[in-house]
């Protein structure tokens, strides 16, 4: 018989205010086997842990229920508060009375009987529970970055700093994302490649870090420092150890009406290009939707004029398999498109850009070399007209954006505004806006010498119709604190689209098995706690993929990432989780479905000789679990027609005796 | 003078930088004319902004400010919208061309009709 203590937790009013904690230790002392039971402000103080403690020494207590707050927020603390008294932590039991009681209902008579319900469900499995030991793994000393913007790339280095081997995967033929396409950063305006492209060399040539490029992740198993990552080397048809990135190919390929991605599809390159002039790798890549060679065997112009040798028609993709003790998500964002606000007339003026865009048409390396000159004429525009919150913060209802606020558009549009104001002052430039957000470090006097020093008009109030007529641009709009509506004759418009997680982020987070929010934006262990942690055992978050986020910002939290993984590299071994599946072999019928429904890969089966009742030896095929792949789900303990499988610490007899209790 | 040139006399003589503003609304929230008034304190400073001056010259509210100067006191910006209001006040006196006042003539000029600060106005413009 366990001797039992119970613990009952006021977590200050939290729980007390709607749960008459003192009505609970009372009943649950009457449970059966429980010889002590209390209760107390803060259980998860020290002075909490203390009673605990004391309580364990002077009566004896062999297990312990505590009704407090979700498991997930305090199991740690408890369980290490039984093993410093000498108990197993599996001895523990957590009763959720604040989640689950006290925090949904507001009946003090119903929330009191609920709690103690609950408290005798937990004593109930108390009783059948057995001391469990944790295993131990090894950790694989090496880091996989997924994602090679300013986010992937500062993790990386910093890991790297710290004598750790780094991988960088990115799907793109360079890393840099998306600030590489950026002009000046707000709030100093230092232009984006100046201070990006130092990182990326220092990327490139740091020996720890290894850049697969125009590389995708293909497949990932295994748990945390321990996980086997496959990763597809799209063939980019040019030897990358061979390619000298001189660019006479992308000089002499004659395929020359090729959208240009690097600049939105505003100007064009070649079907052999290199991104940018700073790329990193610096070597070709051969497009094969666009190349003739590839397509019809027919031209072969590339491979004539490279003098290194490096074009390789017949590459295909390779398959890498490599091993990683953590994994960086760092898939970063995209623009959302904007077909569904006809309004704007994006899909019908070519006036009508968007900030992205924008930036290219100021870049120095962009479509125009810096000009700011419209898209449709090449002429130079004398009245702009920015708008703001285009698809952020609507409503769900309206099915046309997203619910956030984008966060980085305020920002970007003043700079923007300011940088034309400042470089062409005859130009009126014009920002609707619905609200104007700045917190940050120098954010908000930014925005105001944007409006006071260099005469922006910001206009409070949206714009409703964007008509092209002619060579303008008829925008309607509304000046709030006017009162009225306003008409302006726009020569260009710029939109500041809402971002959105990089579409590659969905099927990532299901082969990490990472959670996601209904925006598809990674979600935090804790939004406040642990906020570079993915609830993931070793996935850790980096940047736009968790949530918009400005370049300080993302550096700020790629650091935090690359501290996280760090600490775990930093260790030998892992301690495993006990709370794992184990198969009774005798009962176990060979029938797989365990096996099929395991999302870790941890069951096999192997074939095994049992002694019979008559006392002849027979081969029989059945499930066996590896301890340390399985992340105690409990999927295969359901599907398990035979009842061989089960989970420690939650074995079936053990959810009977609280079903038990409850229905009592 | 065209409209734009009005602007910038009127914002010229005021000593102000009404493009301070960002629109929060205290100074009318803290001015006791505001029933009072039509264009209200943020929406005057707002309207010689964006050179809407003729409006102003025209309406009664430049005569109803107190010139007590709470909403300089309180503007977070520093933008003094009463002295802008002053300077429209005085675009339309001197539009008139009624724009001197001796102290003598108080006395003469003074009865229920002629607006307090009117009279507050000419003397502080001597005063400079």
């Amino acid at each position: 018989m366990q001797r039992i203590g119970v613990f009952v937790c006021w977590c200050g009013s939290n729980i007390a205010a709607t749960v008459d904690v003192e009505a609970v230790s009372q009943a649950l002392k009457d449970e059966p086997g429980v010889v002590f039971s209390t209760n107390y402000q803060y259980m998860c103080s020290q002075a909490g842990q203390d009673l605990i403690k004391q309580a364990v020494a002077e009566h004896g207590l062999t297990g312990i229920v505590i009704c407090s707050c979700s498991p997930r927020m305090h199991e740690t603390t408890f369980r290490r508060a039984a093993a410093a008294a000498g108990l197993n932590p599996y001895m523990v039991e957590i009763a959720n009375i604040r989640e689950q009681c006290s925090w949904v209902h507001k009946d003090i008579a119903l929330g009191t009987q609920k709690a103690i319900v609950l408290g005798r469900a937990a004593v109930a499995k108390l009783h059948l529970n057995a001391p469990l030991t944790p295993g131990e793994t090894p950790v694989t000393k090496r880091a996989l970055v997924i994602g090679g913007g300013i986010a992937g790339i500062q993790t990386a280095l910093d890991i790297a700093d710290a004598g750790f081997k780094v991988d960088i995967v990115e799907k793109k033929p360079t890393i840099g994302g998306k600030m590489s396409q950026l002009d000046k950063t707000f709030p100093t305006l230092d232009c984006a490649a100046c201070i990006l492209t130092p990182k990326m060399v220092e990327a490139a040539q740091n020996e720890n870090i290894t850049i697969y490029s125009y590389s995708e992740v293909e497949s990932v198993g295994g748990f945390v420092g321990n996980f086997d990552v496959t990763i597809r080397k799209k063939a980019r048809y040019v030897n990358e150890s061979i390619c000298t990135g001189c660019g006479l190919c992308t000089e002499k390929c004659p395929v020359k009406n090729v959208p240009n991605e690097f600049n939105l599809g505003m100007d064009s390159r070649r079907a052999v290009y290199i991104p940018f002039a700073q790329a990193v790798p610096k070597v070709a890549t051969i497009d094969p939707d666009y190349c003739n060679m590839l397509k019809n065997g027919k031209c072969g112009v590339c491979a004539r004029v490279c003098t290194a040798g490096a074009i390789d028609y017949k590459q295909t993709d390779e398959l890498i398999e490599q091993k990683y003790g953590a994994i960086v998500v760092a898939t970063g964002y995209e623009p959302i498109k904007l077909d569904k606000f006809d309004e704007f007339a994006y899909n019908s003026s070519p006036d009508v850009i968007t900030s992205l865009e924008f930036e290219r048409l100021t870049n120095a390396a962009g479509p125009t070399s810096g000009k700011l000159l419209r898209p449709s004429d090449g002429k130079h525009p004398h009245r702009i007209v920015f708008v703001q919150c285009v698809g952020s913060r609507c409503a769900a209802a309206a099915g046309k954006g997203k619910e956030y606020c984008s966060k980085i558009c305020c920002m970007y549009t003043a700079k923007q505004a300011m940088l034309v104001r400042d470089k062409y002052p005859d130009t009126e430039v014009y920002v609707f806006y619905i609200d104007v957000r700045t917190p940050g470090k120098n954010f908000d006097e930014f925005y105001r010498r944007a409006a006071e020093e260099y005469g922006v008009k910001y206009v409070k109030g949206m714009v409703g119709k964007i008509s092209p007529q002619g060579e303008v641009l008829k925008v309607q709009a509304s000046d709030l604190i006017a009162g009225r509506q306003l008409h302006i004759d726009a020569d260009l418009v710029v939109l500041a689209a809402a971002i959105e997680p990089d579409r590659s982020a969905r099927p990532l987070a299901t082969m990490l098995t990472a959670s996601m929010d209904t925006n598809d934006f990674f979600t935090e262990a804790h939004p406040k706690l642990r906020p570079v942690e993915s609830p993931t055992a070793g996935v850790f978050l980096s940047g736009a993929c968790q949530g918009p986020k400005d370049i300080p910002e993302t550096v700020a939290q790629a650091g935090a990432a690359a501290a996280k993984v760090i600490g775990l590299l930093a260790k030998d071994k892992l301690t495993s989780n006990p709370c794992v599946a184990s198969v009774d072999e005798l009962m176990c019928n060979g029938c797989s479905s365990c096996e099929r429904v395991c999302p870790y890969g941890a069951i096999s089966y192997v074939n095994k000789e049992f002694r019979m009742p008559d006392r002849t030896v027979a081969l029989r095929r059945v499930a066996s679990v590896n301890p340390a792949v399985c992340q105690g789900c409990g999927a295969c303990t359901v599907a398990c027609m035979s009842g061989a499988m089960d989970l420690r610490g939650f074995e079936a007899k053990q959810i009977i005796a609280e079903v038990d209790a409850i229905c009592k | 003078m065209n409209r734009d040139n009005v602007r910038d006399e009127v914002i010229r003589r005021s000593g102000t930088d009404p493009r301070k503003c960002m629109k929060c609304g205290k100074c009318s929230a803290t001015c006791p004319s505001y029933d009072e008034m039509e264009g209200h304190p943020h929406e005057f400073v707002y309207m010689v902004e964006n050179g809407d001056i003729e409006p102003l010259l025209a309406s009664e509210s430049i005569y109803r400010c107190l010139t007590c100067m709470a909403c300089v006191e309180r503007c977070p910006r520093g933008v003094e919208p009463a002295k802008i209001v002053e300077s429209v006040r005085l675009e339309a006196i001197r539009k008139k061309g009624a724009n001197r006042l001796t102290p003598e003539a108080v006395a003469a000029v003074a009865d229920e009709e002629l607006p307090q600060q009117a009279v507050v106005t000419a003397f502080r413009k001597y005063a400079k």
